[in-house]
């Protein structure tokens, strides 16, 4: 068994067979995802844009806490910027909705600078903390905005709405009304998004750049030590995060084309249900926050109509999960089964011989 | 009967195993050394014994009782006190409340007081009130070993009281060792200097790569036989 | 507008802060746990001293000397049952973990209080107030701040003249060396999360007695708590003092100059110390 390394043929790999098919299933899924709005009714179609904006929100926070070990509860300053970037556009300068989403995604990058230089001069948990500060001062001030309603909010003016590229060809597609063929652009989308979310943190985490993320979130000092320069890796997770956060922010408002601070800058609905779709579904993997955006979702159709004890249940639930099954669903399923969708940790494959337990390529 | 002893001890940190069925005894009033090179695990076994790392039940027996899964403060608690390896003072406390806090869960009966250690080391005394980590490391030693007296424990354990000491300064403590001794605990003194090792100990162990590899009484052993056991024979 | 009477009512402002932030400045430097939750808990306090004065029609204060026992008993508890399981090297679960109990605690109010704003009666001594001439202070003020005052003033007591503050402390230090002294660093843990309580009681008090509230206000105390102890300088209590005397200054003085300002000046307030100092204006010297 001891033979020397040098003689023996190896390759690093980090697909498994379980995973290709996986690869197969999902590229089905996405088929199917695009062509749903031909049969699917209006209501489905809301709500899979939800679940889409979600899980595209939750990968964002996984990418930072999960794989950067920065743990903000702050995210929701990077929707309302992004929601509010694409209000402002389009109500001040006219723009069509669907460009001004990416203005809002820049827009969160571009006060993620700021964001970053403030809350980097805090540690752990105070970085927490103080990314939630900044997300309130980022309310406030949004508040005193008058020119986009001020505290109370506004709306997106009918003319803009109505004018929404693409919208007519698709309300002559399916035979629908404009403001279905507005959910049904928003949908589309929002699964561009999610794919492009998934697929690009998938791809970072495999690169080169992921290995340093890795080696940093694991222990700091071995990575400076070996070259990594910590704070570099996780201003660029902080800015990618803001980045997908801004634009999915963006977008979420654009469908519900009506907003106000409390609501775009909402701690509940853009980082408390994040938090606990990455949490039960399993910190750390992507498919976690795929299994948790659907238990949520699932909770929350089952459980919603009961206001507070619906909170709480998440509340207890996302506890629970901590203290009895720290990776989550996800995790859980996963080390008992060693099944992998989004492999990235790397294997070692040794001549013929398969190891039976992945190892990490260190 | 042994007042102490482990059986088929093993430890691991991980993956890697650090002591592979280690046995040794120690009886009442007596001083066992324990010395092995960097790495051999002795710091390992001390950590085993005082509960820092956690054994099956029936490794360690302690007045012929099993504590081998006991947590930390319990084995404290039963009279078996430690001096760690690097000293480890509470940089918040001042030196008397560094040894305040050694018979604060436990006073067991026995010679030591404050007063007593301050007669021990009296330099101490003079250095009562300052931080403990203000000290120079020959005083921290004291203050650790003090730390460790002060809840007159039975089994006194120590972990390379001389380690980055200068040469007078360890004659110092080791000139302090047969009054503790005479306070009657049995004492387990981890050593890599083998000449003062022998020079206290009644029995010796010397470990390697996570095992013993020699034992006997200082008299007993050649100089050779400590050899190979310390470095592995010559192959 | 008088700027005498505007400074005076920020300093006395921010005593209420630091009651608000002693309890999470004690619980860090112990364990170097950020409990989210601690707003809502100030918040749960309120409440249940609400409940004892109506339940046993109390005055507030007497109230809340039935509810400090209560309050440590669920602090203990909480860290014993739940905290303790969290700790260690990686932030993440006991963040989350408190976080979860923060929406948890904030919707059991919901429920069980309904979102109407309450109040605890405060009767005379709510309105009263010493003429000094330039400035008219209400007693209620001086009696927070007087409160934050002796709070500090006992737990730096504890801290360095107890037994009980040395466990603290050195389980602070290094808690596997603690525990070779005898010390169980979990039982330390609980206590300190159960003297946490005791502050959080006497913060809901003067909460309740101050101001109306509602089950939804906890947040935004922990923010300010928040803010109080980084400004102050991790592990220092009166810096946590200074740092609450800070943001009830900024907030009264924003308020002054614009009503809408208030909350605002306070976290620009935080931000601005956070730039120059960011280890606060009283770091510990060791850390
Ligand atoms: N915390 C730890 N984690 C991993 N390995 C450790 C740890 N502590 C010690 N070891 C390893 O265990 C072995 C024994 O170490 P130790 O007991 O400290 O030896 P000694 O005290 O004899 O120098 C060494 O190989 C060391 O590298
Ligand atoms: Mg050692």
């Amino acid at each position: 068994m001891n033979t020397p390394a040098s003689r023996t043929p190896y390759r690093v790999e980090t697909r498994t067979r379980t995973s290709s098919i996986a690869g197969f299933t999902a590229i089905a899924v996405v088929v199917l995802l695009v062509v749903l709005p031909a049969f699917a009714s209006r209501s489905l179609i809301q709500d899979l844009f939800f679940i889409l904006t979600m899980l595209t929100l939750a990968q964002f926070w996984n990418l930072l806490a999960g794989y950067g070990g920065l743990v903000s509860v702050g995210q929701q300053a990077f929707v309302g910027i992004g929601a509010y970037a694409l209000f402002s556009t389009v109500i001040l300068w006219g723009l069509d909705p669907v460009p001004a989403i990416l203005l809002g995604g820049l827009a969160a990058l571009v006060l993620a600078v700021p964001f970053g230089f403030f809350a980097f001069r805090l540690q752990g948990a105070y970085f927490a903390i103080g990314t939630w500060v900044l997300a309130e001062v980022a309310r406030l001030v949004v508040a005193q905005w008058k020119a986009v309603g001020g505290g109370t909010g506004t709306s997106l003016p009918r003319s803009a709405t109505e004018s929404i590229i693409f919208t007519s060809e698709i309300a002559t597609l399916f035979g629908v009304r404009a403001s279905a063929a507005r959910d049904i652009l928003a949908y589309w989308l929002a699964l561009v998004l999610a794919i492009v979310a998934i697929g690009g943190i998938y791809w970072l985490l495999r690169s080169k750049r992921g290995l340093a993320l890795a080696a940093v979130r694991d222990n700091p000092q071995a990575a400076r030590s070996v070259g990594v320069d910590a704070q570099r890796v996780k201003w660029f997770v902080f800015l990618v995060a803001a980045l997908g956060t801004g634009l999915t922010g963006a977008l979420i408002y654009m469908q519900k084309a009506r907003i106000s601070p409390d609501a775009a800058f909402s701690l509940n609905d853009w980082t408390a249900y994040v938090i606990f779709i990455v949490v039960i579904g399993g910190i750390g993997t992507i498919e976690g926050p795929i299994v948790g955006v659907l238990v949520f979702f699932a909770l929350q159709a089952l459980l919603a109509q009961y206001g507070a004890w619906y909170l709480m249940v998440l509340g207890v639930i996302g506890i629970g999960v901590m203290l009895l099954a720290p990776r989550g669903l996800w995790g859980s399923f996963s080390d008992r089964t060693g099944i992998q969708l989004f492999p990235i940790r790397r294997r070692l494959v040794v001549g013929a011989l398969t190891p039976k337990t992945p190892s990490r390529e260190e | 009967m042994a007042l102490l002893s482990t059986h088929g001890l093993t430890a691991h940190y991980g993956q890697f195993q650090a002591l592979f069925g280690v046995d040794v005894t120690l009886d009442a009033g007596e001083c066992v050394a324990i010395i092995g090179a960097n790495g051999a695990g002795k710091t390992t076994l001390m950590r085993s014994i005082s509960g820092v790392l956690r054994n099956e039940s029936k490794s360690i027996r302690y007045r012929d009782l099993p504590i081998g899964s006991l947590a930390a403060d319990e084995v404290m608690q039963r009279g078996i006190a430690m001096v760690p390896e690097g000293r480890r003072l509470f940089p918040s406390l001042t030196v008397e409340e560094n040894l305040l806090i050694g018979a604060q869960v436990r006073k067991g009966q026995g010679p030591w007081t404050l007063e007593a250690i301050y007669e021990l080391f009296p330099i101490l005394k003079e250095r009562r009130k300052n931080a403990g980590t203000a000290l120079s490391g020959g005083q921290q030693q004291m203050v650790a070993i003090g730390r460790a007296l002060m809840s007159n424990p039975d089994v006194l354990l120590c972990d390379e009281i001389s380690l980055g000491l200068a040469p007078v300064v360890i004659r110092d403590i080791y000139n302090a060792l047969p009054r503790i001794r005479a306070g009657d605990a049995a004492m387990i003194i981890v050593e890599q200097d083998i000449g003062q090792a022998l020079k206290v100990a009644d029995r010796v162990y010397c470990m390697m790569e996570g095992r013993v590899t020699l034992t006997g009484t200082p008299q007993a052993l050649s100089r050779e036989a400590i050899h190979n056991a310390y470095f592995g024979a010559a192959a | 507008m008088n700027w005498i009477d505007t400074i005076v009512q920020g300093v006395l402002l921010g005593g209420l802060y630091a009651l608000f932030a002693s309890g999470l400045s004690l619980v860090f430097g112990i364990m170097r746990l950020v409990n989210l939750a601690h707003g809502d808990l100030i918040v749960l306090g309120a409440y249940l001293i609400l409940l004892i004065v109506s339940l046993l029609g109390l005055s507030p204060f007497v109230a809340a000397m039935v509810a400090l026992p209560l309050m440590f008993a669920l602090g203990y508890g909480l860290q014993k049952f739940v905290l303790n399981r969290v700790l260690g090297e990686d932030i993440l679960p006991p963040l989350l973990v408190t976080f979860g109990i923060s929406i948890v605690v904030q919707n059991a109010l919901l429920q069980g209080a309904s979102a109407d704003t309450q109040r605890l009666p405060a009767g005379d001594i709510g309105v009263a107030s010493l003429n000094l001439g330039i400035v008219n202070i209400g007693v209620l003020p001086l009696l927070t701040f007087g409160s934050a005052v002796g709070v500090i003033l006992i737990l730096n007591h504890v801290f360095y003249r107890t037994a009980l503050g040395r466990a603290f402390r050195a389980t602070s230090d290094d808690a596997t060396t603690a525990s070779l002294m005898g010390i169980r660093p979990r039982a330390v843990f609980a206590q300190a999360t159960g003297i946490a309580m005791m502050i959080v009681t006497i913060a809901a008090l003067y909460l309740g007695l101050r101001a109306s509230f509602d089950p939804a206000v906890g947040p935004a105390r922990l923010i300010y708590a928040f803010e109080a102890v980084i400004i102050g300088g991790l592990g220092s209590l009166w810096g946590t003092l200074a740092g609450g005397v800070i943001i009830g200054l900024a907030q009264t003085i924003g308020a002054a100059i614009n009503p809408e300002w208030q909350i605002l000046a306070g976290h620009v307030a935080f931000l601005l110390v956070l730039l120059v100092k960011p280890r606060g204006l009283f770091p510990r010297a060791f850390d």
